[in-house]
């Protein structure tokens, strides 16, 4: 089990979840991604899409820079 | 970009997209829409008719692709992805390099990104039999992606169940 980083704050649709699918599709079961984003569509669509695809949203927490979040997907 | 394929569920919801347009803006819709659509876990078909075919060649400048004098100038003048043009207000082939350098400017994915994230994808590509045939292109002329070359009730087959979108 690894952890493994992405900062997808200046992304914008489509390659905000494009760019974290890709991401966790390299990962092996277990391992965990954790992804700074923006608030707004990012923030509701990437935990959304991530569950949805049968990943684990383990933590939604606010960063350090203002209008951002971390988010922990576990694969 | 990782060169990674990832494999999509059947089971999942699924879009399919009529690609017949080679403009700029209309290719940048499809991919869009396409590569949205595989990240949140559709699966993905794109047919390729017509003008669509530029978007999928091999050589994407302006290139003589085409079997036969008149599919070879059409080929020419119309090129591939990197000479698409915009559907309004062209100016000669300037404003694609304008929307490429907003793009890029803006931290938006510009075309050939996401053409490389839908290869990664692992959206399925089709092409036009039927258009091939009156443009004279040959498989060997689309980029390697391209599944399969299929006519209308295949595709329909393949679209069957899920959304269609003509662009």
């Amino acid at each position: 089990m690894a952890n493994y980083k992405l900062d997808i704050t200046k992304e914008h649709c489509p390659m905000t979840f494009v760019k974290t699918k890709i991401e966790l599709s390299k990962l092996k079961s277990g391992d965990i991604l954790e992804v700074l984003l923006s608030e707004g569509e990012p923030l509701e669509n990437v935990p959304r899409s991530s569950t949805e695809q049968g990943f684990k949203v383990l933590s939604i927490t606010e960063a350090a820079v203002k209008g951002t979040h971390l988010v922990q997907i576990q694969k | 970009m990782a060169t990674t394929e990832i494999k999509l569920d059947p089971t999942t919801k699924k879009l399919s997209i009529i690609g017949f347009s080679g403009d700029f803006d209309k290719l940048v819709a499809v991919f869009t829409l396409a590569t949205g659509a595989a990240a949140v876990g559709y699966e993905v078909n794109l047919f390729f008719t017509f003008w669509g075919l530029d978007g999928i060649k091999i050589k994407q400048g302006r290139s003589p692709v085409g079997k036969g004098f008149l599919p070879k100038v059409f080929g020419l003048f119309m090129g591939g992805l990197k000479s698409a043009p915009v559907s309004r207000l062209n100016f000669g082939g300037i404003s694609p390099a304008i929307f490429r350098y907003l793009m890029r400017k803006n931290n938006v994915a510009t075309l050939e990104e996401l053409v490389e994230a839908a290869k990664v994808l692992g959206i399925n590509f089709y092409a036009c039999e039927m258009a091939m045939h009156i443009l004279g292109i040959q498989k060997s002329d689309l980029i390697p992606e391209v599944k399969e070359v299929l006519g209308v009730a295949s595709f329909l087959k393949i679209a069957d169940g899920g959304q269609t979108l003509f662009i």
